[in-house]
C-alpha cells in the first residue's frame, strides 16, 4: 500500500520519513510493518495520498505555467533557429564539396578531393553550427558587439 | 489549378536578342527589382523633402529606418563599421522591399532567385575579402588561424576554417533564398486546397474554410518572415564586415 505511493519522488519519500516518524517511531520497515500497526498505516497512507495530490497540483499548475509563457514565444523563434541552423551546415557541406571538386578538376585526382572535400565540408558545417549556436547564445547576455567580444567558448560568431 | 512554383517563373518582356546562347532580356524579375527600387527612392526622397527640427511622419519614418540600421552596424562593427552604412542600409532596404512587395498578391518575389541573393551576398563578401585585403594586407589572412589550437591540429582546423569561410556567401544567400521560396509554396499550396476543396463540393466543400484560415494564418506569419530575414541578412552583413574592419581580434 505504501511501496507505489514511495515510489513517486524525493518529496514523497521525505513526506514518508517525517510521516512514519511522527506517527510511529518503532515502526520505521515499510515492508513487514502491515500487521502490527493497520491503523496507523491507513492513516499514513491516507495522509501520503493527500500530500501526493497536493503536490501534484502544485507542481502541474507550476509546469503549465512556465510552459505556456515560453512555448508561444519559442515555437517561431525555434523553427527560425532550425531554418537558419539547416542553411548553415548545408552551406558547409556544398563549400567543402565545392573545393574539392575544383581541386579535382584542376589536378586531375578524380574522386578523391571531392571525397575529402566533402569530410572537411562536413566538419566546416559543424563548425558553422557551433558558431551560430554561440552566438544566439552570447546575444542577450552580452550587450557587447557580437564580434569582437575577446573569444568566448566556441569562439564566438565571426 | 497553377502548380505552386509557377509564381517564381522567369518571363521576357522586352527581348534584346541573345549573347552566345544566353538570352538577353528585360524580365518580370528586373521589372520588379526596378520597382522595389523606384519604391525605396520615392519613400526616401518624400522623407528627406522637407527636412525640419520636427520631423513630419515621413520624415520621422526616414529617420527610424536610418537609426534602426545605424545601431545594428554600429553594435557589430562599431564605429568604423559606419563607413559600410551606404552599403547596409541599401541591401537591407532592397532585401526588405523586395521580400514586401513578393507578399502582394500576384506580384513576383525577387529574392525567391537564389541567383539574386547570392549575387547580394557576393557583394558582401567581396566588399569583406577586398576591404580586408586593402587595409591590413596579410594580416587579414589571420582570420583563418584561430588561437589556442595544438600545432599539430593547426593546418586541419585552418582548412577548415577557410572553407568555413567561402560557406558564408552560400549560408548567406541560401537563408534568404529558402525561406522566402518556401514560404511562397507553402502559401500557395494552402490557397491551393481551398480552390480544391470547393470544386469537390458536397461535404468537402464545408471544410474549405479551414485551409482559408490557415492561408490567413499564414500571410502574417511570412510578412513577419520577410521582415526577419531581412533583418538577419544586415546583422550577418554587419558581423562579416567586422572581419574585414578587425581581423583576428
Amino acid at each position: 500500500m505504501v511501496r507505489p505511493a514511495s515510489g513517486g519522488s524525493t518529496f514523497l519519500r521525505l513526506g514518508l520519513r517525517t510521516g512514519t516518524i511522527m506517527g510511529d517511531p518503532t515502526g520505521r520497515n515499510d515492508e513487514g510493518g502491515e500487521g502490527s500497526g493497520t491503523g496507523d498505516e491507513a492513516d499514513l497512507s491516507a495522509r501520503l495520498r493527500r500530500l501526493d495530490t497536493r503536490l501534484g497540483d502544485v507542481r502541474s499548475r507550476r509546469d503549465r505555467d512556465v510552459r505556456a509563457g515560453s512555448r508561444a514565444a519559442s515555437d517561431m523563434s525555434g523553427l527560425g533557429k532550425a531554418l537558419r541552423f539547416s542553411a548553415e551546415f548545408i552551406a558547409g557541406v556544398i563549400a567543402g564539396a565545392g573545393v574539392g571538386w575544383a581541386l579535382d578538376q584542376v589536378a586531375g585526382t578524380s574522386p578523391w578531393g571531392m571525397i575529402v572535400g566533402l569530410v572537411l565540408g562536413f566538419c566546416a558545417g559543424m563548425l558553422n553550427i557551433m558558431r551560430a549556436a554561440g552566438e544566439l547564445n552570447r546575444k542577450p547576455r552580452s550587450g557587447r558587439s557580437p564580434g569582437d567580444g575577446g573569444g568566448g567558448p566556441g569562439d564566438g560568431a565571426r | 489549378m497553377a502548380s505552386p512554383v509557377e509564381q517564381f517563373e522567369i518571363k521576357e518582356i522586352v527581348s534584346f536578342g541573345t549573347i552566345g546562347d544566353a538570352p538577353i532580356a528585360f524580365t518580370n524579375s528586373g521589372l520588379y527589382m526596378l520597382v522595389v527600387v523606384g519604391l525605396i527612392l520615392g519613400v526616401m526622397s518624400v522623407a528627406t523633402r522637407n527636412v525640419a527640427l520636427i520631423p513630419n511622419r515621413w520624415q520621422a519614418f526616414g529617420e527610424t529606418l536610418y537609426e534602426f540600421v545605424a545601431n545594428m552596424l554600429r553594435d557589430a562593427a562599431g564605429k568604423e563599421g559606419m563607413t559600410f552604412f551606404p552599403l547596409v542600409f541599401s541591401l537591407f532596404l532592397f532585401v526588405l522591399v523586395g521580400n514586401l512587395v513578393g507578399m502582394v498578391p500576384g506580384a513576383f518575389t525577387i529574392t525567391s532567385h537564389i541567383i539574386v541573393t547570392f549575387a547580394l551576398a557576393m557583394v558582401v563578401i567581396g566588399t569583406v575579402v577586398i576591404y580586408g585585403f586593402a587595409k591590413h594586407g596579410t594580416h587579414f589572412l589571420g582570420l583563418f588561424v584561430p588561437s589556442g589550437v595544438p600545432g599539430w591540429l593547426l593546418p586541419f582546423i585552418t582548412l577548415i576554417e577557410v572553407i568555413s569561410f567561402l560557406s558564408r556567401p552560400i549560408s548567406l544567400s541560401l537563408r534568404l533564398f529558402a525561406n522566402m521560396l518556401a514560404g511562397h509554396i507553402a502559401l500557395k499550396v494552402f490557397a491551393g486546397f481551398i480552390v480544391s476543396l470547393l470544386a469537390a463540393g458536397g461535404a468537402a466543400a464545408v471544410l474549405s474554410p479551414l485551409p482559408l484560415l490557415m492561408t490567413f494564418a499564414m500571410v502574417g506569419f511570412e510578412i513577419f518572415v520577410a521582415a526577419l530575414q531581412a533583418y538577419v541578412f544586415a546583422v550577418l552583413t554587419c558581423i562579416y564586415l567586422n572581419d574585414a574592419l578587425h581581423p583576428g581580434h
